[in-house]
């Protein structure tokens, strides 16, 4: 009974601290609107707005068809350009794509001498080199039949591939890139607020001076973790209503209550993270170097923004220590393809799981670190 | 004290003009007033003294006259000329030195005694021999010699106070103010440092001394007085003339006669009542306590007990070992040996009991900043469960005892430090403790303060029997404890009653029979027989440069670069971080999507659906999950992750392949991630024509035609089209600005949170000077890092660099550059260091990771991104990093991103350098 009062109490005092700081206030609001906006509304994974220029050799019909068919929103005017001007255009990054059409090519075509169109792809755009050359050479196959058909009526494919996107079906990146960043935004966010809150402590004694109160350790993490999370769930859950859903249009299939729930399990989780960190780092520049791999980690590398199963075996081993990997599936269960509890739990459990086991690390070391601070 | 008062500087010596003016100088913080139409007039070559109570603004006073606060009201002439006027302000930094309040507060803890002073030497443009031999001079008139080496950090008060001396004393200042000199200094060193100052005068008797001080004893030895109360001057002239204004025979009862009647009104004399001891177990008892941190010994064989209901006084120089023997007791601090008692019970086994009977109060303030007083109060009645009426009840009264009412509403983070000494005093009471253990509750607290806290202290003794441990520097209140005991380094020299200590060493006062203490224990005055013999070397005053001095630049670049190896565990973060890093991203980041896991609903299971199926799962791209019975189980499985990819094979698709019907095969795609799902229908194309091709080719035996020409694929600057070639570069693009725009976000911001920032302020350096200062050790520790980076990505990665080194490198430098000079408009800008990582990790993580190209190329960038991308250092070093390291690329093309890199390291030193303030508020 105690216990709760005081983790209670301890909490309500955290919300004023962090009321009390305006900067970091504006800071936090930035982080969940605008930070959530631009990233959704001006990063595409999927094949938009490529640059592609054409060298145009050939000049008949055919070629001219070929160099219309490119067409927005997928791809930027195309450029024409000469040979030479290939290397230098490509060099400086100003075009994804280049296709080169031969001289002879249209009548090479209707010979049945089947000629070759070489399309020059930029492979340092990883995202979209790929797919892009998948998708232009569809493209093309399909300008080529068409215009085989009409001169010599040949048949299409045999087997009609119809290939649909569930949940997403016109694989939209911002639906996918809106709730990633708010889950990237809310675990940094996590990881600096709860540790850097220990380490202010500790440096303005205030720390010391709870311990001579009667009060646990443990109640201190507590409270920290509750008002810090209850602070970020309120700020996701709301970029996710307003923003995502209203502002960029995303439909948002499953249940905010879950995500709720699952996000306040994923806080717990990421907030002890963060004071582990502070038990491990003594003075605040030593614990803002070692958040950055932490969080660049859990962001990059727990299948929100790369995909899992193509990292190496050993890796994916390793990330499934971070709550965010387990947090990160959920989250996509539950947004996008309305996964309920009876689908998600065992990624909830896990999470509370590792949760739990950081917080019995930090608590094991809370009293300690304060001496060694000394 | 009488024996050193005696004035070695010649008393009537003094040029006709004065040192400092001020006329109606106003001074507020928000809407406090701390100074209210000032207008004194500071006579030159005499010692002036400036007293009063705390928060009077002393210390604004002081800031004011030294030009390191901002001017607001008023005007300010300093040696002079003009102190509202910079050119003024540049001319005459370099005649003045300011040593700010707190100990040691100006000094740098992980730099050496040597080092410390070497710095301030460097930044008034000294030369090498100058320097040694004025930093000899000075180590041997203080006494300091022995501790060269030792950090500063590790000294105690006395001695941290003597080095702060020093480094104001190293350019031979025309005026030197000091800002409570001695406070939380014990009496020995005290009077060691007034002998220094007094010595130093003689040997340079033009030099004007202003000293604000809260010691009334030390206000006798004063020429001149300035006495202050609440923002205005009381009285000024010579301490005999301000003694026969207020008619009263000491200073501090001048000083109370001075005062206001309603502020006089509060002050009560103090009457102690003697103790009668009581009976029951003791209540504190220390058994040969010894604590040790690494090799030092803080506390060696301490023992002692307290009766209950004792005033316990502990004394002893700074740093002796009292803080730490009272963590010790209240369980803060685990004793390396050794035992204590509380109540008869050991520290420590039962925690929570133990703690309701004891508050503890400790030397700096630690109660929220952020909360008002009563917030304050009313938090921790809850934690300690006082509830209902009795809570409100308890505070309101706590609020009237300790004089807090018109308070009650501020935060105190405002106030002055006795006001916050008392709140501290009324948190630690609140509970009704039996014991009190407090940690110099008084330091820095004004006699009438210090008068009314002890007479609520020996209230509590003697009324309701609550056992006092208290540590103190001040004498009269040692005469106020019922038994004291003399700590020094670590060991107890003496215990009894004052009356007790006196006798033992015949002395007249508690005073002096400390001092005889101290010394017998070695703690001499090893400085006092040494003669200043050393000519005073003329100083190169005014001759500031006009634009950035290197020498100056070098002193800053030297001291942080220092700082940087005293802590190997911030330069490990710094290193280590990125290569680890660099081995995960490198790895991990993956857009070659493999295995994809997929399931198949054969509808048909013909020999032709089965060709296709066999097709699918002997591709690398694909990994097979067990087969789907219907849509229902489709559903599920896809919702639950299970497989990102479903490919239904409909009823009959056999026999319409046969007869040319154009069967349809459903592909379902999860479309929650995009990138795996546009990769994954590729591939499905991919499969379904190679089958479709080898079908036909096995029947027919014709190479199949499907399509009149043939796109073929080339992949420039990557061939194998692997993540592993195309990241790696990207991964160095961001660390190279991650962390060392970390490491510079809390450089400025945290010598503001520490106080060393006032060395810029009161030192003739350039704002801009200190700013480069700051961030070219942290472009070395970005370049070696930048170093290993590249180490790791020829070897571990195997990737060549078929561009230009050179474009490279220099490329690293810049933006290594540029990466720093934002982290310091970061740190310039932010006021918390909680709120500079958050910044700097929001800001940075952002436009990096999405809008530099490393990820998604910047040409499909829209609106706001593309922009925020053009404006961050970050998208053009990643076009040197890909067009080195992928394109091959040489100057001739990158080199408009060098110029762009080198413009933003100039934009950024710019920014930071107007957010950059060189005076206080």
């Amino acid at each position: 009974m105690g216990t709760v009062s005081n983790i209670y109490r301890l909490g309500v005092k955290e919300l004023f601290s962090l009321l009390r700081d305006p900067v970091l206030m504006g800071l936090i609001f930035y982080t969940f609107t605008f930070a959530i906006y631009t990233v959704a509304n001006g990063v595409q994974t999927e094949l938009h707005n490529a640059s592609i220029a054409i060298v145009d050799e050939d000049r008949t019909g055919l070629s001219n068809r070929i160099s219309g068919a490119f067409l927005p929103p997928y791809f930027k005017e195309p450029t024409l350009i000469d040979l030479h001007a290939v290397d230098a255009g490509m060099d400086a990054g100003l075009y994804t794509f280049v296709l080169d059409i031969p001289p002879g090519f249209e009548a090479d075509v209707l010979a049945g001498r089947h000629p070759v169109i070489q399309l020059n792809v930029d492979a340092t755009a990883m995202t979209i080199a790929g797919n892009g050359a998948t998708y232009i050479s569809s493209i093309i196959n399909a300008e080529l039949l068409k215009f085989v058909s009409r001169a010599s009526g040949v048949a299409a494919l045999p087997v009609d591939l119809q290939i649909r996107a569930k949940y997403n079906p016109n694989l939209n990146s911002s639906w996918f890139m809106a709730v990633m960043q708010i889950i990237n935004n809310l675990t940094i966010l996590a990881i600096v607020l709860s540790g850097a809150a220990v380490i202010r402590e500790r440096e303005h004694g205030t720390l010391e001076h709870l311990l001579v109160m009667p009060v646990t350790s443990a109640e201190i993490m507590l409270a920290k973790i509750w008002a810090n999370g209850l602070i970020i769930v309120l700020a996701a859950v709301l970029s996710l209503q307003f923003i995502v859903q209203g502002l960029l249009g995303v439909p948002i299939v499953g249940s905010i209550v879950l995500f709720a729930l699952g996000s306040a399990v994923y806080l717990f989780a990421v907030t002890a993270m963060g004071i582990t960190l502070s038990t491990v780092a003594t003075t605040m520049p030593q614990f803002g170097l070692l958040s950055i791999p932490v969080f660049v980690v859990m962001n990059l590398l727990s299948g929100g923004v790369t995909p899992l199963e193509s990292m190496p075996v050993a890796l994916q081993n390793a990330v499934q220590v971070l709550p965010s990997t387990h947090f990160i599936k959920f989250a996509q269960a539950v947004l996008y393809r309305g996964a309920g509890i009876e689908i998600v739990w065992p990624e909830l459990l896990t999470t509370a799981g590792i949760g739990m086991a950081f917080f019995a690390f930090a608590l094991t070391r809370f009293r300690a670190t304060l001496a060694a601070a000394r | 004290m009488a024996e050193y008062i005696g004035r070695e500087a010649p008393l009537m010596a003094m040029p006709a003009d004065p040192v400092a003016v001020l006329s109606g100088v106003t001074h507020r913080y928000g809407g406090m007033v701390a100074l209210d139409d000032v207008s004194v007039s500071i006579p030159a070559g005499r010692m002036v003294g400036l007293i009063g109570p705390d928060g009077v603004g002393k210390s604004t006073f002081l800031g004011l006259i030294a030009g390191v606060r901002r001017l607001q009201t008023g005007s300010v002439e300093s040696l002079g000329g003009a102190m509202g006027d910079w050119r003024h302000r540049d001319r005459v930094c370099a005649r003045i030195a300011y040593m700010p309040q707190g100990l040691g507060r100006n000094l740098y803890p992980t730099l050496s005694v040597f080092e410390n002073i070497d710095f301030f030497g460097r930044l008034y443009g000294q030369s090498e021999h100058e320097r040694r031999t004025r930093i000899a001079d000075l180590l041997q008139s203080t006494g300091l010699d022995p501790f060269s080496d030792r950090p500063a950090g590790k000294l105690s008060g006395g001695m941290k106070q003597k080095l702060s001396l020093c480094c104001a004393l190293i350019h031979d200042p025309d005026l030197l103010i000091l800002d409570e000199p001695t406070t939380g200094v014990d009496p020995l060193s005290r009077q060691q440092f007034w002998k220094l100052i007094d010595r130093i005068r003689a040997r340079r008797p033009g030099m004007s001394v202003i000293t604000a001080t809260a010691y009334m004893s030390e206000a006798e030895r004063f020429e001149h007085l300035i006495a202050m109360n609440a923002g205005r001057v009381l009285a000024e002239g010579t301490p005999d003339a301000v003694r026969a204004q207020a008619g009263a025979d000491t200073l501090e009862a001048a000083f109370i006669a001075l005062l206001p009647e309603e502020d006089r009104r509060a002050h009560q004399a103090i009457i102690l009542p003697p103790w009668t001891p009581q009976d029951g177990p003791l209540a504190i008892e220390a058994q040969d306590l010894t604590m040790r941190f690494g090799n030092f010994t803080a506390v060696d064989n301490v023992s002692f007990r307290i009766e209950p209901g004792e005033i316990f006084g502990f004394l002893g120089s700074n740093g002796c070992g009292k803080t730490t023997t009272m963590k010790m007791l209240t369980g803060l601090l685990t004793a390396t040996e050794g035992e204590a008692r509380l109540f008869g019970k050991p520290v420590g086994s039962d925690g929570m009991t133990m703690r309701r009977r004891v508050g503890y109060m400790s030397q700096s303030f630690s109660l929220y900043s952020e909360l008002s007083v009563r917030q304050n109060l009313f938090l921790h009645a809850d934690l300690f469960h006082i509830k209902g009426a009795r809570r409100q009840a308890r505070v309101e009264d706590l609020i009237d005892r300790f004089d807090l009412r018109d308070v009650a509403d501020a935060t105190p983070g405002n106030l002055p430090l006795g006001v916050r000494q008392r709140l501290q005093l009324a948190v630690a009471v609140l509970h009704e403790p039996e014991m009190l253990i407090l940690d110099e509750p008084t330091s820095g607290v004004d006699p009438i303060a210090r008068d009314a806290f002890w007479n609520l202290l020996i209230d509590l003794s003697r009324k309701d029997g609550v056992t006092i441990f208290i540590s103190t520097h001040f004498m009269n209140e040692a005469e106020r404890c019922d038994r004291i005991s003399l700590m020094h380094a670590g060991k107890v020299l003496a215990q009894g009653s004052p009356d007790e200590l006196r006798a033992q060493r015949g002395a007249s006062s508690l005073e002096a029979a400390f001092i005889d203490f101290l010394e017998d224990a070695g703690a001499e005055d090893v400085s006092a027989e040494r003669k200043l013999t050393l000519p005073a070397v003329a100083a190169p005053h005014g001759a500031q440069s006009s634009w950035i001095s290197a020498a100056r630049v070098w002193a800053f670049t030297r001291r942080e670069a220092m700082e940087i190896l005293r802590d190997p565990i911030r330069l490990a973060f710094a290193l280590v971080g990125p290569i680890v890093l660099m081995l995960a991203m490198g790895f991990g980041i993956t857009f070659d999507v493999e295995n994809l896991s997929y399931a198949a609903l054969d509808q048909d299971q013909s020999r032709e659906s089965r060709m296709f199926l066999d097709a699918m799962s002997s591709s690398r791209y694909f990994d097979e999950r067990p087969p789907i019975a219907d849509f229902a189980e489709l559903d599920r499985r896809m919702k639950t992750g299970d497989i990102s990819l479903a490919v239904v094979i409909p009823p009959e698709y056999g026999r319409d392949l046969l007869a040319d019907r154009t069967p349809q095969i459903g592909a379902w795609l999860d479309g929650s991630n995009t990138t795996r799902a546009e990769t994954g229908r590729g591939y499905v194309q991919g499969v379904l024509y190679a089958h479709l091709a080898d079908m036909s080719m096995r029947e027919t035996a014709v190479a199949p035609s499907i399509y009149p020409a043939t796109v073929t694929p080339r992949f420039r600057y990557n061939q194998a089209f692997r993540s592993q070639y195309a990241i790696p570069p990207g991964v160095l693009m961001m660390l190279l600005i991650m962390i060392p725009a970390m490491l510079t976000a809390l450089g400025v911001v945290r010598e503001k949170e520490m106080g060393s920032i006032l060395n810029l302020y009161a030192a003739p350096a350039r704002k801009i000077e200190f700013l480069l200062g700051k961030q070219l050790p942290y472009v070395g520790v970005a370049m070696v890092s930048f170093v290993c980076l590249v180490t790791l990505m020829l070897t571990v990665f195997g990737i060549g660099v078929p561009g230009s080194v050179l474009a490279l490198v220099l490329g690293a430098l810049l933006y290594a550059m540029a990466a720093t000079a934002f982290g310091l408009v970061v740190s310039t800008f932010v006021r918390s260091q909680i709120a500079a990582i958050f910044a700097t990790a929001i800001i940075v993580m952002i436009p990096t990771v999405n809008f530099s190209g490393m990820m998604y190329p910047v040409s499909t960038l829209e609106g706001a991104a593309a922009i925020t991308g053009k404006v961050f250092p970050a998208l053009y070093f990643q076009q040197i990093s890909a067009g080195v390291f992928n394109k091959g690329l040489n100057f001739t093309v990158l080199y408009p991103n060098h110029l762009i890199l080198a413009g933003f390291c100039v934009l950024f030193l710019g920014i930071a350098t107007a957010l950059l303030r060189k005076q206080e508020a």
